[in-house]
């Protein structure tokens, strides 16, 4: 039943994205002009600076994400939809999930063009070690996804909800992104640095865990209003 | 006419100082030294002094806020009372 | 219980006025010299940000799940003087730095995430001043995603070796300095509970104005 109900508001969700692709697009060229400014301020004479895609990648991805989270929100919102799901006979968890794998979902169909695309543009060597590379981005997208759906419907209905969303987003998701920046660091070392993005690995699946377990507590007693 | 010849000479001249002030010639080579002297290194009681100041001025104007927040609150409470108890009578 | 309040702010201040002195007499450290002597406030302010945020995640879960207004009293009171002891920490470590390590900040692991967790504190305060209709229980659920994050900051120096010192250095002070540090610490604890009792206090007399507006209304 849990599972269910979380595949169906996945699917209502991809069916509705996959009409319009409104917020695919959108949200894809936004990571590119992200990667666009960056390249101004960390290329230095033609060359990027050390190590410096690594970070370019996850700010992309952090940046992108909150975007698409905040209209992905404000769609529910908008068409009032939010208030129908939760009135639904439906475990509330199993909803968050829903949205949360559709989250990760687009995050994923974003990732598959910004990283060849970063590792292109800033001759970062980030395919040494392609299952460790999918692994990190796994684990931190789905981390990323976890707790931006949860402060996302949070904010729903909150005034300021456009600039509270990054306000309380980007702290919490620092432990985050400090695992998939040192990860990708080291899967880009000449050597690749296997155990040290192993450990950055099995960091982020311990943080994904704990965020999961406070996220599936803590959403039904938030939305109860 | 006139004016504006004067302005351009006017600019001109202040452009001046800044092409006198040039940056003095740039050092040729390095001298080592075991020690800093003392007048470079730095003083450690004004970074304490600093940190034991800021501690008692940000306490006492947290205090303060709830002092005032509190005031406030007290002034709302004694007016709802006054304006309940003559519709009482 | 209020009676005893001005007479141990009292106290407090005395203690608080009188710190100085007794850490002058303390030991100097041999490698940092006077400038360590910041310490003695420095890691008891730590001390009581960590134990203030864990206070304001475990008050908010009970509002969360028990709905005790008490508790959302507690818990915002506990959020604002984290905030306080957090900046206290933030602006007292630096100036340390500064003279011990020759720089004013670096990024390491104990320094971002105390960082990041006062940030996390800034945003529970700004939700609850900006969020609308129903922010207490999303400032809540914040929280308790924040304290979280406590222990990793506590655990965090011992894990990566960094210039910071190590929680060890505590338990195993000299005499010659652990009559300071527990004197000091002993002020600033005295202090915070003093401060939450105030702000609790006034979150109380909110909420008996709040009442008093909505009998008015009836």
């Amino acid at each position: 039943m849990f599972l269910r109900t979380a595949l169906l508001v996945l699917r209502k969700d991809f069916a509705i994205e996959v009409k319009s692709r409104e917020i695919l697009y959108t949200t894809l060229l936004f990571a590119l002009s992200c990667v666009l400014v960056f390249s101004i301020a960390f290329v230095k004479e033609g060359e990027p600076l050390e190590d410096a895609a690594a970070g370019i990648l996850w700010i992309a991805i952090e940046f992108a994400g909150t975007l698409a989270l905040g209209r992905t929100f404000e769609r529910e919102r908008y068409g009032e939809t939010l208030r129908a799901l939760l009135l639904a006979p439906a475990p509330r968890a199993a909803i968050y999930v829903g949205k949360m794998l559709g989250i990760v979902v687009l995050l994923a169909v974003c990732e598959l063009l910004l990283v060849p695309l970063v590792a292109l543009l800033f001759r970062s060597r980030l395919f040494e070690e392609p299952v460790l590379l999918l692994a990190l981005l796994l684990t931190g997208t789905v981390g990323f996804a976890v707790v931006g759906s949860l402060f996302a419907a949070m904010l729903v209905r909150a005034r300021t909800r456009d600039v509270m969303l990054p306000i309380l987003l980007y702290p919490m998701t620092v432990p985050l992104m400090i695992g998939g920046v040192r990860g990708t660091v080291a899967l880009t070392q000449t050597p690749v640095d296997q155990p040290s993005a192993i450990m950055w690995i099995v960091l982020l699946l311990c943080m994904d865990a704990v965020f999961l377990v406070l996220a599936l507590w803590t959403f039904e007693p938030l939305m109860t209003e | 006419m006139m004016r504006r010849l004067f302005l351009v000479v006017w600019l001109m001249a202040s452009a001046m100082p800044a092409l006198a002030f040039q940056p003095p010639a740039a050092q040729s080579e390095y001298v080592p030294v075991k020690d800093l002297p003392p007048v470079d290194q730095l003083p450690a009681a004004p970074l304490l002094v600093a940190a034991y100041s800021f501690i008692w001025l940000a306490a006492m104007f947290y205090l303060w806020t709830i002092w005032r927040r509190l005031g406030k609150v007290e002034t709302d409470m004694r007016a709802l009372e006054q304006r309940r108890s003559p519709s009482r009578r | 219980m209020r009676k005893a309040f001005f007479p141990l702010l009292l106290v407090t201040s005395a203690m608080f006025a009188y710190a100085p002195v007794v850490i002058a007499h303390a030991d100097y450290e041999s490698t940092m010299g006077l400038v360590q002597k910041v310490m003695y406030f420095h890691a008891p302010s730590g001390m009581v940000m960590l134990i203030s945020a864990v206070v304001c995640g475990v008050a908010s879960a009970l509002y969360l799940w028990k709905k005790d207004p008490a508790a959302d009293r507690v818990a915002i009171a506990a959020a604002e003087l984290a905030a306080l002891f957090g900046l206290i920490v933030l602006v007292t470590g630096p100036l340390w730095a500064r003279k011990a390590w020759g720089v004013w900040w670096v990024w390491e692991a104990r320094l971002t995430m105390s960082f990041v967790g006062w940030l996390i504190t800034v945003g529970y305060l700004f939700v609850r001043k900006y969020g609308g209709p129903g922010s207490d229980k999303l400032a809540a659920g914040l929280a308790v995603f924040g304290t979280a994050n406590v222990p990793f900051i506590y655990v965090s120096v011992n894990i990566w070796r960094t210039m910071h010192p190590m929680t060890t250095v505590v338990p195993t002070l000299q005499p010659g300095m652990r009559g300071a540090f527990w004197f000091s610490a002993l002020t600033l604890f005295m202090l915070y509970g003093l401060l939450l009792a105030a702000r609790v206090h006034l979150e109380r007399q909110r909420t008996a104005l709040d009442q008093l507006y909505l009998a008015e209304e009836d």
